[in-house]
C-alpha cells in the first residue's frame, strides 16, 4: 500500500508528481491499477439511492485491473472530506465517486483543488465554470421514467387517486411528483394524486405512517422519492396496493404489486466512464441525460400491468429516446391555479427553468412550501 | 495535585478495564463476522494514529467532541444530567452564522466578526442549556427529558429556518443558508489541515478542569453536585450556580456549533446536525465527566470515527462495525461504573475523598 505522511506540502509535491508523470505518458500504466472509491451518504444496501450507486460500483470491480474502494453513511460533512483525502493518501485511488448531492461544496472543489491528478465525479450536476477540471459533476433527468411510470399507474389506478410520498419540497423532487401526475392524466385526465412531505431523506417511521395515511385516503397506486423506497414499497403491498418503484428496482419487495419503476442506470455508465477515462479520454464537467444518454431505465413491468399501459409506456419511451417528447409544456397550471407555463411554450429536458421548480401541478393536493 | 490525580488508580481503572473488555468482545465479533481481529485493529491503528494524515483526521473529529463533552462533564459537576448538547451545537451553529452574516456587512475588522459570532454560539447554545436549568429548579422538570426534547425542537426550528427566512434562494435542492464570507471563515493550525477548533476545545477543557478543581467557585459546584440540599443549607446560591453551569456547558457545544459551521461547513444546512451533540455524551461518560480526561477520550473517539472508513475500504465492512464498537464500549462502560464501588473498596481500603 502507499505509504506518505502527507503534510499539506508533500501532498501538493506528491499531486505535482503524479500529475507530470500523467502527462508524460506514464497514463497507460497507471490506468490499468486503478483504484476507484466511492463514498455514499447512506447504506449501500438500501435498495434505494445509495444502492443504485453501489450497483454501479459493483460493476466498476468487474472491470480487470480496478481496485474498488467504497464507504458508506458518511455524512455531508468534513467527514466526507477525510473520507476522499483517506481513500487517495491510504488507498492511492485516483478516481472517485463522491455520490451524494451536499458532499459537492465546499469538500470535494477543495479536495480537487488540492489534488489535480485525481478525477472526482459528483453525482448532483452541481459543475459551473470556475470550479477545477478534474471535478465533474453529473445527473439524469429521471423524471422522463418517473412520467413512464405515472403512464403505468394511471392504466392501473381504479380509485383515480394516487400517492406520492416525498422526502422535501425542493425542486429535484417537485419536478418528480408533477412528472408521475401528468404521466397518469395522459391516460385519463381527472386522476389526481395526494402528496406528503416526510421532511428528510431517510425517514422510516414516518414513511410507513404516511403510506399507511395515502392509503386510508383512498389512494391505489403509491410511489414516492426518498432515499430508500424499502418501506413505502412494503408498507403499500402489505396494504394490496400498486406501487412503482424508485431509485432502484425494487420489484423483490413487492411482488404482488409492484408495476414499474425509475431506475438509475449506473451499471451501465460508470464502466463506461473508466474505460474512456482509461482510453486516455478526458470527461466532461458537466454531464446530463435521460433515456437518450441511457442515464436511466424502467424497471421490467409487473405481470399485471396489462397491454395497452404497456405500449402507451413505451411510446413515451421511445419519444424521450428519440428526444422528441417533453413533459413540460404549456399550457400547464399549477394547484393554486396559477399558470406556470404559458400556452405554446415547450420546456425540454435541458431547460434550466425546470432546476428551479416550485409549483405543483393542478391536481396534486399538498402544498410545495 | 487536583482531584485528577487523587485516587487516580481508582478512577482510571474502570475505564481502562472496559477499554480491554471491549477490544476482546468485539475481537470476537469480528471473528464471527469472517475478519481476523487482529488485521482490523491494526487496520483501525492505522486509519486513527498510524500516520500524520491520520492524526490529523483524528483530531479534526476530535475537535467537536471536546465542547459537546464538556456539555455534558459541566452540568454533571452539579448532579444534573444534561444529554441535548446536539441542540445547543445547531442552535450555535445558525446564531453565528446570523451573525456574521449580519455584522460582516459593517465594515469591522475579521477578528472582530469572529469574536462576535463565537459570542452569538456560546449565547444561542447557552440559553437553551440554561433554560433546561430553569426548568430543573423551578418546575422540578427532569433536565435530561427536557434537554433531549429541546434538542428535537432545536433542529426543527434550525430546518425551518433555513427553509424559511434564511434561506439562500441560491440553495434549490438543499436548502441551507448563505455562505459565510471567506474572510470570515477560521483558518488551520499552520502546516496542518486541523481547524483552530482543536485548540479552542482543549482550551476550554483546561478552562473547565481548573474551574471545577481548583476554584472556590468549582468547589463549591461539586458540594452542590454531591448534595444540593447540603449546598443550600451551606448558603450557596444553588439555582445561580446551575444557571451558571448549564449556560456554560451549553455555551461549549454552542462554540462547537460555531466552529463548525465557521472553519468546516461555511453554511447551516440540515448536515449541520451530525450527532456531535450525541457522540459528547459518550465522550463525557468515558472520561468520567473529569473536564481534562475529555481530552484524550475525545482524540480516541476521533481516531475510532476516523478508522471506520478504512475498515470499509479494506475489509469491506460495514459502517454500522464501528457503532457496535461504540455500543459495547458504552455498555462496558456503564458495567465498569458499576464495578468502581467495589473496586476503590478493594484497592484502597482507606476512605477516598469523594471527588468524582
Amino acid at each position: 500500500m502507499v505509504k506518505i505522511t502527507p503534510t499539506r506540502r508533500s501532498v501538493l509535491l506528491g499531486g505535482a508528481a503524479a500529475a507530470g508523470t500523467a502527462l508524460i505518458g506514464g497514463r497507460g500504466a497507471e490506468a490499468a491499477s486503478m483504484t476507484v472509491g466511492f463514498i455514499y451518504v447512506g447504506s449501500r444496501d438500501d435498495f434505494g439511492y445509495n444502492q443504485s450507486h453501489a450497483e454501479g460500483a459493483a460493476a466498476v470491480r468487474k472491470m480487470p485491473g480496478l481496485t474498488v474502494v467504497e464507504q458508506e453513511r458518511v455524512p455531508e460533512t468534513v467527514a466526507c472530506a477525510n473520507a476522499m483525502a483517506g481513500m487517495v493518501h491510504l488507498d492511492g485511488a485516483t478516481l472517485l465517486f463522491p455520490t451524494s448531492y451536499g458532499y459537492f461544496n465546499p469538500y470535494m472543489l477543495k479536495a480537487a483543488k488540492q489534488n489535480p491528478s485525481v478525477n472526482y465525479m459528483h453525482c448532483g450536476g452541481l459543475w459551473a465554470k470556475g470550479d477545477p477540471l478534474n471535478a465533474h459533476s453529473y445527473f439524469g433527468y429521471i423524471d422522463e421514467a418517473v412520467y413512464v411510470s405515472g403512464i403505468v399507474a394511471g392504466h392501473m389506478t381504479k380509485s383515480k387517486k394516487l400517492g406520492f410520498v416525498a422526502a422535501k419540497p425542493i425542486p429535484q423532487v417537485l419536478r418528480n411528483i408533477n412528472a408521475f401526475l401528468l404521466g397518469a392524466q395522459s391516460v385519463d385526465p381527472s386522476i389526481t394524486m395526494q402528496v406528503i412531505f416526510t421532511g428528510d431523506w431517510f425517514m422510516p417511521v414516518r414513511e410507513a405512517e404516511v403510506t399507511n395515511s395515502l392509503a386510508d385516503q383512498g389512494a391505489d397506486v403509491i410511489t414516492c422519492h426518498v432515499d430508500s423506497p424499502k418501506v413505502v414499497i412494503q408498507t403499500a403491498e402489505k396494504r394490496g396496493l400498486y406501487t412503482c418503484g424508485y431509485h432502484t428496482d425494487q420489484a423483490p419487495l413487492a411482488p404482488k404489486g409492484y408495476l414499474t419503476g425509475a431506475e438509475w442506470n449506473w451499471t451501465y455508465l460508470y464502466p463506461k466512464w473508466i474505460t474512456a477515462l482509461q482510453a486516455g479520454g478526458s470527461m466532461p464537467n458537466y454531464i446530463r441525460g435521460g433515456f437518450k444518454e441511457s442515464f436511466i431505465k424502467s424497471s421490467p413491468y409487473g405481470a399485471m400491468v396489462p397491454a395497452a399501459a404497456r405500449t402507451q409506456a413505451d411510446a413515451a419511451r421511445a419519444g424521450f429516446t428519440a428526444g422528441n417528447f417533453a413533459i413540460f409544456k404549456g399550457p400547464l397550471k399549477d394547484n393554486k391555479g396559477n399558470t406556470v407555463i404559458a400556452a405554446g411554450t415547450v420546456l425540454d429536458e435541458h431547460d434550466p427553468v425546470l432546476e428551479s421548480m416550485s409549483y405543483l401541478v393542478a391536481g396534486v393536493s399538498g402544498s410545495a412550501s | 495535585m487536583g482531584g485528577f490525580a487523587r485516587g487516580s488508580l481508582g478512577v482510571l481503572l474502570p475505564p481502562v478495564l472496559a477499554v480491554v473488555a471491549t477490544m476482546i468482545l468485539f475481537a470476537g465479533f469480528l471473528a464471527a463476522q469472517g475478519v481476523d481481529p487482529l488485521t482490523a485493529y491494526r487496520l483501525i491503528w492505522l486509519g486513527a494514529f498510524g500516520t500524520w494524515f491520520s492524526w490529523q483526521d483524528s483530531l479534526v473529529r476530535a475537535a467537536p467532541l471536546l465542547l459537546t463533552g464538556l456539555c455534558v462533564a459541566l452540568p454533571a459537576q452539579m448532579g444534573l444530567m444534561i444529554i441535548g448538547g446536539e441542540g445547543a451545537f445547531v442552535l450555535g451553529a445558525l446564531a453565528a452564522v446570523a451573525a456574521g452574516l449580519a455584522a460582516g456587512n459593517l465594515g469591522l475588522p475579521d477578528i472582530l466578526v469572529q469574536v462576535i459570532m463565537a459570542a452569538a454560539g456560546i449565547c444561542a447554545g447557552g440559553v437553551v442549556i440554561a433554560l433546561c436549568g430553569l426548568l430543573r429548579f423551578k418546575r422540578g422538570v427532569n433536565e435530561t427529558i427536557s434537554s433531549l426534547l429541546f434538542a428535537y425542537i432545536a433542529i426543527a426550528v434550525m430546518n425551518q429556518i433555513i427553509a424559511g427566512p434564511m434561506r439562500d434562494p441560491g440553495s434549490l435542492n438543499r436548502p441551507a443558508t448563505r455562505t459565510l464570507p471567506d474572510n470570515l471563515m477560521l483558518g488551520t493550525i499552520p502546516g496542518t489541515t486541523i481547524h483552530v477548533g482543536l485548540i479552542f476545545g482543549i482550551i476550554a477543557c483546561l478552562a473547565a478542569y481548573i474551574c471545577v478543581y481548583f476554584t472556590k467557585f468549582g468547589f463549591a459546584a461539586r458540594i452542590v453536585g454531591g448534595n444540593a440540599r447540603a449546598g443550600r443549607v451551606v448558603g450557596l446560591p444553588v439555582e445561580r450556580m446551575i444557571l451558571a453551569f448549564c449556560f456554560a456547558a451549553g455555551g461549549a457545544a454552542g462554540l462547537g456549533g460555531m466552529v463548525e459551521v465557521a472553519a468546516v461547513q461555511g453554511a447551516v444546512s440540515s448536515d449541520i446536525s451530525t450527532g456531535a451533540g450525541y457522540t459528547g455524551i459518550l465522550v463525557a461518560f468515558l472520561a468520567r465527566m473529569n473536564p481534562l480526561a475529555i481530552i484524550p477520550v475525545a482524540v480516541l473517539l476521533g481516531g475510532l470515527d476516523a478508522a471506520g472508513g478504512l475498515l470499509q475500504q479494506r475489509l469491506n465492512l460495514p459502517d454500522a462495525t464501528m457503532l457496535v464498537l461504540r455500543g459495547v464500549l458504552f455498555v462496558m462502560l456503564l458495567s465498569a461504573d458499576a464495578l468502581q464501588g467495589r473496586l476503590t473498596r478493594y484497592l484502597a481500603p482507606r476512605r477516598l475523598p469523594v471527588t468524582v
